[in-house]
């Protein structure tokens, strides 16, 4: 075996036989799905506590208009004065006391109704309330017009326009999104994999300084050997680790699925419940359908194995770049306290990359700051995934700049791991002080 | 003589600090070669110029013969003062790899170190970590880890640090094994007594220069200033002295008159004894007459103040 190879070898068995990776790999996945079944759980819980709320209505109007919601109920007191209910309300551990006074028309009782809590009222249920109130009031009043409560449902239907390319391909409403948030989950991936990976090999180069070991290796295998037999068996530990999460933790899924019976068309629901008034804007199930296969379509059509492709070619080169950054910086310091000055800089453009993605990559992909930051070396592999899921060429990415960005890449990654491998040399061999950059940079002349 | 490693003109420069300058050396095959200096001398930085852990700014090194290349660090075996091992690996394991990492292959390799494992009676450690052992027990597996290649020439930095003087004593023999075998053997310490011990040839370097070097035994014929212990024995010590130190530069007396016992250091004009010896024994009996020469600690010192003195 070269000696490259014996290198890549030791590391990746160092990392993988550590117990702390073995713990992490398989407890992870059932933290994962913990946290799933924890949100389901919690969702329910939310749901089943209800607010009731106690109604003096001393007006002839809204009397059949407080109906039960997921998280309302309704108790109607009759003959009390205001002062009784809300004793009442307050004994009876009622959440709050809708108050509506006498009136003459309607328009008047719901301008002097009151809604009495304890605190001051949660505003999902004061939403809930005034919605009601509203939608009452607008009935009344398209009634005085002459329109009737069938003529207004029928007006409050919801329009979608038909989008298309002018190739006549039908769009999806939100696919734009979809296809955002898929490739966020890539860029995502990429980053937390950067800075995990990134920090293991950095504590392997400190554990070698710390531990003496390094000029015995040095005097046999050159420094950049070793840097990069470092980098490379980290980061096959690390795309271990990745596979057996990926696949464990779907097996987990699909078992959870299949045993606890938990139907996860359930966790959408309880959602949409949580947005009040959201269930009635959904469309009608037929519609739904045809929508939902048009969505599994632009689904499908999203080009999946060029997606990996470019994932794993943008990851490669975006970890190697700052992997060998995290590796110069073990080489600087004798001890992990050192490092936070020098970690920094280099998680900050990882975080200016998803924050950009975020933010202005799923408005506008193409726009110009998406092009820019999708060019740039430093952030480019986690912009660049996140435009990707578009296609490249016509309606996606333009080919040119996915050429362009791999090319400043590739350039980037060599001139940072030629300087890289230029501090670490210099810095696994300086013991017992921790350098400014002002050395750094010398370091660079040795 | 043939010469396993010669480094010519060889200088090193980090940044503004120079750590080598201009230093050639020549290190004669099959012997062990001391490399002596103060702290900060150099030492290092020509260690790992010759393990090509860094290159010289200007200048050569020859090994055997040829210019210094890759290959030749599989002829090389160096136990750096600065050493330890990966703490949470065992022990066999980590030996094998660092061998293959010097070029060996992996049966050879463990068939060698199991010799060398029973040689030292430590058997028995092959699946302990590191971290179980203790230092010198750790020291024992990085000797062996050093020289288990077979390498042309070693490179002992401050070996017998970190060792209980049973183990320093085993390890010293294994390094005389080595040179017996036709082993080439630098030899980095501050522990004079040692280099006394063990080595034929030193340098001395001292502020990135090579200050001295030589055949230990020359070094010390011509370091030797023709001081002389004498013994007398003598019942009028004083006048005897002070009509002495008329001619000669007399210094340490010491006179005890009860027992009649004279002895003084004497520092004679050149190395022919024979005029004062006349002149003393007609004066009085004597006891003995030593010449004294110096040890490789007196001339480290001497050198190292006297170069100090010049600058």
């Amino acid at each position: 075996m070269s000696k490259l190879g014996l290198i890549i070898r030791r590391e990746y068995l160092a990392k993988v036989r550590n117990k702390s990776f073995v713990i992490m790999t398989f407890l992870s996945p059932i933290l994962m799905v913990g946290m799933v079944v924890l949100i389901a759980y919690l969702t329910k819980v939310n749901d089943s506590d209800k607010r009731v709320i106690a109604i003096l209505n001393e007006s002839s109007y809204f009397q059949n208009d407080f109906t039960i919601t997921p998280s309302t109920s309704y108790v109607t007191f009759k003959g009390l004065s205001l002062e009784k209910a809300m004793d009442s309300t307050s004994n009876m551990g009622f959440y709050g006391l809708l108050h509506i006074p006498e009136s003459s028309s309607l328009l008047t009782a719901a301008e002097n109704s009151s809604f009495y809590t304890r605190d001051t009222p949660s505003s999902s249920v004061v939403d809930i309330i005034e919605d009601v109130f509203q939608e009452r009031i607008r009935e009344e009043k398209l009634e005085s017009m002459g329109v009737s409560s069938a003529q207004y449902a029928d007006i409050r239907d919801q329009y979608e326009i038909r989008t298309a390319t002018f190739t006549g391909k039908v769009n999806v409403k939100g696919i734009n999104e979809i296809k955002a948030i898929i490739g966020g989950g890539f860029g995502y991936m990429i980053m937390m994999f950067i800075i995990i990976y990134g920090g293991f090999v950095m504590r392997s180069v400190i554990e070698e300084k710390t531990s003496r070991v390094i000029e015995v290796i040095i005097s046999s295998v050159k420094p950049f050997q070793l840097m990069l037999g470092k980098i490379i068996g980290n980061s096959l530990a690390g795309i271990t680790q990745f596979a057996i999460w990926i696949i464990s933790a779907a097996l987990l899924m699909s078992a959870l699925v299949v045993f606890l019976d938990i139907d996860p068309s359930g966790l959408n629901n309880s959602a949409s419940m949580a947005g009040g008034g959201m269930s009635s804007l959904a469309p009608n199930p037929a519609a739904d359908n045809a929508t939902l296969q048009r969505y599994a379509e632009e689904l499908f059509q999203i080009p999946w194995l060029m997606l990996i492709s470019f994932f794993v070619l943008y990851f490669l080169l975006g970890y190697l770049i700052y992997s060998s950054i995290y590796a110069a910086i073990g080489a600087a310091v004798d001890n992990e306290t050192d490092t936070q000055q020098f970690i920094f800089p280099i998680i900050l453009p990882l975080m200016l990359a998803i924050y950009v993605g975020f933010f202005s990559v799923f408005n506008n992909p193409h726009g110009p700051i998406a092009v820019g930051f999708s060019l740039f070396p430093l952030t480019s592999p986690i912009v660049m995934m996140m435009r990707l899921p578009g296609g490249i060429g016509e309606g996606g990415v333009p080919f040119w700049q996915v050429l362009t960005s791999l090319v400043l890449l590739f350039g980037t990654f060599m001139g940072i791991v030629w300087l890289a491998a230029k501090i670490y040399r210099v810095g696994i061999l300086m013991y017992g002080k921790k350098p400014s950059y002002k050395e750094l940079i010398k370091w660079l002349r040795y | 003589m043939s010469i396993i490693l010669a480094a010519e003109q060889v200088s090193k420069q980090f940044g503004s600090h120079t750590a080598l300058n201009k230093v050639s050396l020549e290190i004669p095959k099959n012997s062990i070669y001391g490399l002596l200096g103060p702290n900060g001398a150099g030492k290092t930085t020509l260690i790992r110029i010759i393990n090509q852990i860094t290159y010289p700014d200007s200048g050569s090194v020859y090994f055997d013969g040829e210019p210094l290349q890759p290959k030749h660090i599989a002829m090389i075996g160096y136990l750096p003062e600065e050493r330890g091992l990966y703490k949470s690996m065992k022990v066999g394991e980590q030996a094998l790899y660092l061998a293959q990492l010097k070029g060996m292959g992996k049966a050879e390799a463990k068939q060698k170190l199991k010799f060398w494992f029973d040689r030292l009676d430590i058997g028995d450690w092959w699946n302990k970590k590191i971290q179980e052992l203790s230092k010198g027990m750790a020291q024992k597996i990085q000797f062996i880890v050093t020289v288990l290649h077979q390498p042309k020439l070693l490179i002992f930095d401050e070996p017998f640090s970190g060792f209980d003087p049973i183990n320093a004593n085993i390890i010293k023999d294994e390094i005389l094994k080595l040179r017996e075998q036709g082993t080439s053997i630098i030899f980095s310490t501050h522990r004079m007594e040692s280099v006394e011990e063990l080595c034929e040839y030193i340098a001395l370097l001292h502020n990135s220069e090579k200050i001295l070097d030589g055949k230990l035994s020359e070094i010390k014929r011509a370091y030797k200033n023709n001081i002389f212990k004498v013994g007398l024995e003598t019942e009028n010590g004083d006048d005897l002295l002070k009509e002495l130190a008329l001619t000669f530069q007399i210094s340490d007396t010491t006179y005890d008159p009860q027992d009649r016992q004279l002895n003084f250091r004497v520092q004679l004009p050149s190395d022919d004894t024979r005029d004062f010896l006349a002149h003393i024994a007609a004066r009085a009996s004597i006891n003995n007459f030593l010449e004294t020469i110096p040890s490789a600690n007196d001339i480290f010192i001497q050198t190292i103040q006297r170069k100090n003195l010049d600058e």
